[in-house]
């Protein structure tokens, strides 16, 4: 989605405090997200061609919105923004109503960017949850490598005793980047994560990962579980976890939406990663989660590489998507 | 998983009422209603469009007969439309060649690939005999051809092992060498997650497939999948011959609609759906129950499978004879009620088939009440001695105690447990008496004040 925030006209202002390895993120992320600008192509700009924000073109928008999974709700909220700004505004070129959707665009994510602290507390503990296959364990990697960079040193906890090779995944990451890994035969994922939490202590360790089995918010019984191992935490850290986060794949539907509601039900989510993000249609979902259960998006990923994921920044997101 | 789709249409039909044929003005809320919901679940938007045209086409001019209500006839065509665009019946994997029949799988990072080699390993070695072997070309995620080996292992199936150095292609290939000499009738292969734009990749699974010739290529896609199922579904479609499909994690909350979009545009059949974490959560996919569960017709045809699965035979028979008789039912009978409802999947998986009203219903219940209260029931008929289970009335003051010590609950539990077998007890005479409506209404008094 989104080539419709492409500017005709100038190019947007870098952000000034930009951090000295913003330029290549944000080469990774504007290619990211290329593919998903190429695929609407000329569509959305015969769209706005029209020059107007009349009942047609609010139409075509909806569609477009609508299959970028930004979901009824936030498809309706967006297009009655730019309705508003219409009125205001007048917008009567194709450049001006980008960027009137634009705005409302940026309104609507930028609540949603609050960078991770990890200052506040030592260890400072990580849980992280999420359905199967959403790319925890594979996020765990990427984490341990960003958090190493800024000069912390980092242990993983193999919380997911459920999956075959989990361990094993998480053991090959650990070794790639130089990271203790505690881990069990097998057993019980708070007992794992409780370890892990009581050694980081002991060797003064800054950052502790916590992996958790997928889990879907269906199987309540897997709910319940991942409650405990929130409160088996809480034990042996009476002001951890720090940071709960929901690891998201861009590619689900509004079923993100029951995701986030679910697992913060059962441990409070304090904040999100969306994985994935590199692809086709993906994006829109963001909007829908600003709209409808608001919760920081911590980090976002746009590739396979070990340093695509990053922190979310609603700036840098949509000028990738203006270009 | 489409109950939300269900209940929301039962909503809009009931507003269609008293009107004596189908007109393009007295559907078109319904039919929003409808493209509302599609979309709601995920389905894609140009499915949506395609599959609202047709319904409204075929709608049109068409007459309310006999007792139909206009609403109960608009279902009808959409039920038609759906059972249409999800296929044909349930076909399985095809063997028509020379052993071993390899099956190609591929899909997106985090589709459930591995864990559906497994499913599907053990679904064809138990209920078709099959020698099988799997092996995984996955040589980029760190671990996932210790992952398969592991579920290989779970699932009593042959592993072929392969390293992270060799060529996705080579093992393959010395996969099938082995099969062969090794008089394996079906080799599964496994491959790493792509993304469909991900040329590289794309183009490698093309080589796999040119090498390897299976006759079986199933794109394995996650049932949570949002728009974008459409342009992933297109992309394999073209990449590769697919030949069917296996949509995964279905036992979500996610309403589905992917299976819809896949459907219609790969036009491939939905082979296998899988269930839960365990290995033998996979199950055949009924394209025409599946019309009927969207539609709040209720999935009776799997309830009456799981029934068979789950319920011992014997125990059913004498069960049966102790109700129809009125007499007799006591504690013990409870307590195997409660066990095979668990084997079924419980509480929730029984209502997930059932007609979309009985389950609004029950719907009101708190999530996973069901579960804990059935567990805490168990619980405490354990504590009692047989003699209590069959004569519950016996069961005082201090017997109340030891059982409520002994089960870890309060007196109040064990005393409202004792009420609602009482209840129970009335109900049971009320089935052999007044059938299945009566029943439904007891339980709704019965249900919710249950195990807290």
């Amino acid at each position: 989605m989104f080539s419709f925030f492409k500017k005709t006209g100038q190019e947007p202002q870098p952000p000034e405090s930009a951090p000295a390895s913003a330029p290549s993120w944000r080469e990774r992320l504007f290619q990211g997200l290329a593919k998903t600008r190429a695929q609407w192509g000329g569509k959305l700009k015969t769209i706005f061609s029209r020059g107007k924000v009349d009942d047609e073109l609010l139409e075509e928008l909806e569609s477009m919105l609508l299959t970028s999974d930004v979901g009824i709700e936030a498809t309706q909220f967006l297009l009655d923004d730019l309705k508003g700004r219409a009125k205001r505004d007048k917008l009567d070129t194709p450049e001006a109503i980008q960027q009137a959707l634009a705005g409302a665009f940026v309104d609507l994510v930028g609540p949603l960017e609050k960078p991770l602290d990890i200052e506040n507390h030592r260890p400072f503990v990580i849980m992280i949850a999420g359905v199967n296959g959403a790319g925890k364990t594979t996020s765990i990697g990427k984490l341990a490598k960003y958090f190493q960079d800024q000069g912390k040193s980092v242990l993983l906890a193999a919380g997911d005793t459920f999956r075959a090779a989990a361990r094993e995944q998480l053991q090959a990451w650990g070794e790639r980047n130089n990271v203790t890994v505690i881990s069990q035969e097998s057993g019980d994922p708070a007992a794992v994560i409780f370890d892990a939490i009581a050694a980081a202590k002991a060797r003064g360790i800054d950052v502790v990962l916590a992996d958790t089995a997928g889990r879907l918010p269906t199987q309540l019984h897997l709910m319940e579980e991942i409650a405990k191992v929130r409160r088996v935490i809480q034990k042996v850290d009476p002001t951890g976890p720090h940071e709960t986060l929901l690891v998201l794949d861009a590619n689900i539907g509004q079923n993100a939406l029951q995701q986030v509601k679910a697992f913060d039900k059962a441990v409070q989510v304090t904040g999100l990663v969306v994985t994935k993000l590199d692809g086709t249609a993906k994006g829109g979902v963001v909007a829908a989660i600003a709209r409808q259960c608001p919760k920081p998006i911590r980090f976002i990923g746009v590739g396979e590489g070990i340093d695509d994921l990053r922190p979310f920044s609603a700036k840098d997101f949509v000028d990738a998507l203006f270009e | 998983m489409l109950d939300n789709l269900t209940q929301r249409l039962a909503r809009v039909m009931k507003t269609l009422k008293g009107e004596a044929r189908l007109t393009e003005s007295n559907i078109a809320d319904a039919l929003r209603e409808v493209r509302m919901a599609l979309l709601e679940a995920d389905v894609a938007l140009p499915v949506v469009k395609d599959f609202i045209s047709a319904v409204k086409e075929k709608a049109v001019g068409e007459e309310v007969i006999g007792s139909l209500s206009p609403g109960q006839a608009l279902v009808g065509v959409v039920h038609r439309e759906l059972a249409r665009l999800m296929g044909e019946a349930h076909e399985g994997i095809s063997f028509a060649t020379q052993p071993p029949a390899i099956v190609l799988m591929a899909g997106l990072q985090g589709a459930g690939k591995t864990t559906t080699v497994g499913k599907l390993g053990k679904f064809l070695k138990e209920t078709q005999k099959k020698k099988v072997l799997v092996v995984s070309c996955d040589v980029y995620r760190p671990a996932a051809i210790e992952q398969l080996k592991s579920v290989a292992g779970q699932a009593g199936i042959d592993f072929f092992p392969s390293s992270a150095g060799e060529k996705p292609e080579a093992i393959a290939l010395a996969a099938a060498d082995w099969a062969r000499r090794h008089y394996h009738d079906v080799l599964l292969v496994d491959t790493a997650g792509r993304l469909a734009i991900d040329e590289e990749m794309m183009a490698e699974i093309k080589r796999l497939h040119a090498a390897l010739n299976p006759i079986e290529t199933l794109f394995v896609v996650d049932a949570m999948l949002g728009q974008d199922a459409v342009n992933t579904a297109r992309a394999f479609n073209e990449a590769l011959p697919l030949t069917g499909v296996v949509l995964t994690k279905l036992d979500g909350d996610a309403r589905g609609g992917a299976a819809l979009s896949v459907r219609h545009v790969t036009g491939k059949p939905i082979k296998f759906a899988g269930v839960g974490e365990k290995l033998s959560g996979l199950e055949a996919f009924h394209p025409e129950r599946m019309a009927s569960r969207i539609l709040g017709m209720g999935d009776v045809l799997s309830l009456i499978e799981e029934a068979k699965k789950g319920l011992d035979e014997e125990k059913a028979v004498a069960f049966a004879k102790k109700l129809k008789s009125g007499k007799g039912f006591d504690l013990n009978d409870f307590k195997d009620q409660i066990g095979q409802m668990r084997k079924m999947g419980g509480m929730t998986a029984l209502l997930d088939k059932m007609p979309a009203q009985v389950a609004q219903m029950a719907g009101q219940l708190p999530v996973g009440a069901e579960n804990k209260m059935v567990g805490r029931v168990e619980g405490i008929i354990n504590s009692m001695t047989p003699a209590e289970r069959a004569k519950p009335e016996i069961i005082k003051a201090s017997r109340k105690r030891r059982i409520a010590a002994g089960a870890g609950v309060q007196v109040q539990d064990v005393n409202r447990l004792l009420n609602q077998f009482e209840q129970s007890q009335k109900m049971m005479k009320q089935l052999t008496k007044g059938g299945i409506g009566k029943l439904m209404r007891g339980m709704k008094g019965m249900l919710p004040g249950m195990g807290r």
